[in-house]
């Protein structure tokens, strides 16, 4: 049995985390190769071959992986697929747009946002906004899945697989990059943050959230928002914390003016420490929250920026 | 230009989703169901292509059970101008995978020769997000999905995304396939009138079998479990005491 995992590459630097829970994941499953694939990726690629657990490290670096485009990415992966029983990625937004294309070209049916890996064809995966968890046993000859990687460690470092080139697959050539619009951000990333400060609606507008930023600033926290908090514009939708948006598992996660809808909470609740803080006493953000605190955000969050 | 837009019927947006005692799946009995809230806003953008004149006709289509129709007749209240149900199971509780809904789905588009394919970029019950980029595959189209805006320019579609990190903006040959993320637009509530003459616009009823498609699962769902609880916590009384609470948890 072997594995092939598509590593997370964004301008030619791997995302260790992401990539490293990923083989965690899917270490049991057989041998681990990790395809790093971009305009420059052999950076990445020696980077995810210290990556303990990882067997092999497949570099296809080309222009035509360069953008994040799904077309060339998933030919690539379809015509490494014979080797490998299993094809998986992080669920980063890149892979979930890349992994349906593959399975259906290999006419398998995707598994997205794996929780948990039972055995070789049965995987358990969130539902319903993570209101259910399914358990499903694939039937595919392949299985392609992504994996959810909140709920997974990171695999340690201390690898040292053997690099090679992979054999390039034609350029379908139906898309092209125009320009990307990139959150310049000292802050740390979202889902790889050890700590999180969101708002919600109840932060009340854009110029508001910046009592969020400054609680997040000081924290050294990565900012998030609920859903209800993007929709009203209040905040850009890659910070969107919840089933439609991103999954977090912070080992701090501070929940603001956020009442806590099932959609939030399924993107959050694997988070260490939980603070909610809230005018709202009956918010049902306080049933999961470990520290909550009944008050007025716009008088509690800037002192307790101040006295931290 | 043709735009067709795939529908889903799924428990309704702010319905409380409850797994059955005997782990077989969600309950759906006697639950509202409504429209995907992502399919709400393909609806919606094709409409809005059809009101600036780059689209002629808007197509919607729903596949699954009979009762798809309610769905069907909501886009069609919302300004599509026809649909086709495609029925593909009996019962509320079976799910369509999105891999079979992609093969019927392109069998729709080779009959229709839509322009454009705009589908939500994923639907709240199975939460897969994949048909989108399962039908672009099997067309061999090219995809643009989470799209947060789009503009049709002559055969190009010019689409800016939702991606990790910020967006990106990709140009895109016609045809193609958009999937719609959340701030693609606002969709609107159909008025009285209008669902009134939705109840008249064409509902053509096909199945899975007209198209030769096997709707037949490759995941067999062995169980539905209910998450694992998280216990409340305490109720602090003030930022100091919250300070200190975090001190001992060694969070901060």
């Amino acid at each position: 049995m072997a594995v092939l995992l598509l590593g997370e590459v964004t301008n030619g630097e791997l995302s260790v985390d992401a990539t490293a829970k990923a083989v965690n994941a899917v270490k049991g499953l057989g041998d681990v190769t990790v395809l790093c694939a971009g305009s420059s990726a052999k950076a990445a690629a020696e980077d995810a071959a210290k990556i303990a657990g990882v067997a092999k490290v497949l570099v296809a670096e080309d222009a035509r992986y360069g953008h994040r485009l799904a077309e060339p990415a998933a030919a690539l992966l379809v015509s490494l697929a014979g080797d490998y029983d299993h094809i998986a990625a992080p669920a980063t937004t890149d892979a979930k747009n890349i992994m349906p294309r593959v399975a259906a070209l290999l006419d398998v049916m995707v598994i997205s946002d794996v929780s948990a890996v039972i055995d070789a064809e049965t995987f358990e995966r969130p539902v319903y906004a993570g209101n259910a968890i399914q358990t499903v046993k694939s039937k595919d000859a392949k299985k392609v899945f992504t994996v959810r990687t909140a709920s997974f460690d990171a695999a340690g470092d201390g690898g040292s697989a053997p690099v090679a080139d992979a054999t390039l697959a034609d350029d379908p050539g139906l898309s092209t990059w125009v320009s990307d619009q990139v959150a310049e951000s000292d802050r740390p990333e979202l889902t790889s943050a050890g700590r999180v400060v969101s708002g919600g609606r109840g932060v009340g507008s854009k110029e508001q959230f910046e009592i969020i930023e400054a609680l997040a600033d000081k924290l050294g926290a990565a900012v998030g928002a609920s859903r209800a908090a993007v929709d009203s514009g209040y905040a850009p939708n890659d910070w969107q914390v919840g089933q439609t948006g991103k999954v977090v598992a912070p080992e701090l996660y501070v929940a603001v003016g956020i009442s806590g809808a099932i959609q939030h909470l399924a993107g959050m609740k694997d988070s260490k420490v939980i603070v909610a803080i809230n005018k709202d006493e009956e918010a049902p953000i306080f049933q999961i929250a470990d520290y909550g605190l009944v008050a007025d955000l716009f008088q509690a969050v800037p002192e307790l920026t101040q006295k931290l | 230009m043709k735009v067709l837009v795939p529908v889903k019927r799924v428990i309704d947006y702010n319905v409380k989703a409850r797994v059955k005692a005997d782990g077989s799946g969600v309950d759906l009995a006697n639950v509202k169901m409504s429209m995907n809230p992502f399919d709400e806003i393909a609806v919606e953008e094709a409409i809005r292509l059809k009101e600036a004149g780059k689209a002629e006709e808007v197509v919607a289509v729903s596949i699954g059970v009979k009762q798809a129709q309610e769905t069907l007749r909501t886009a069609l209240a919302m300004g599509a101008d026809r649909a086709i149900l495609v029925v593909a199971a009996d019962d509320v509780g079976t799910d369509i995978e999105p891999l079979a809904v992609a093969k019927i789905l392109k069998a729709v588009v080779d009959a229709e020769q839509p322009g454009l394919v705009i589908a939500g970029k994923q639907a709240i019950d199975n939460d897969m997000n994949a048909t989108g980029q399962m039908l672009a595959a099997l067309l061999g189209w090219s995809q643009a999905t989470f799209a947060s805006k789009l503009d049709i320019d002559g055969d190009t579609a010019k689409v800016t995304r939702e991606v990790d990190g910020g967006l990106q903006t990709i140009e895109v040959k016609l045809p193609t396939i958009v999937t719609a993320d959340l701030r693609l637009n606002e969709p609107r509530y159909a008025s009285l009138p209008n669902i009134m003459k939705a109840k008249k616009k064409p509902l053509e009823e096909k199945t899975a079998a007209d198209y030769g498609v096997d709707v037949s699962p490759r995941l067999e769902v062995v169980k539905t479990r209910e998450p694992e609880g998280r216990k409340a916590g305490i109720k602090v009384g003030s930022v100091d005491e919250l300070v200190s609470k975090l001190k001992e948890a060694g969070v901060i």
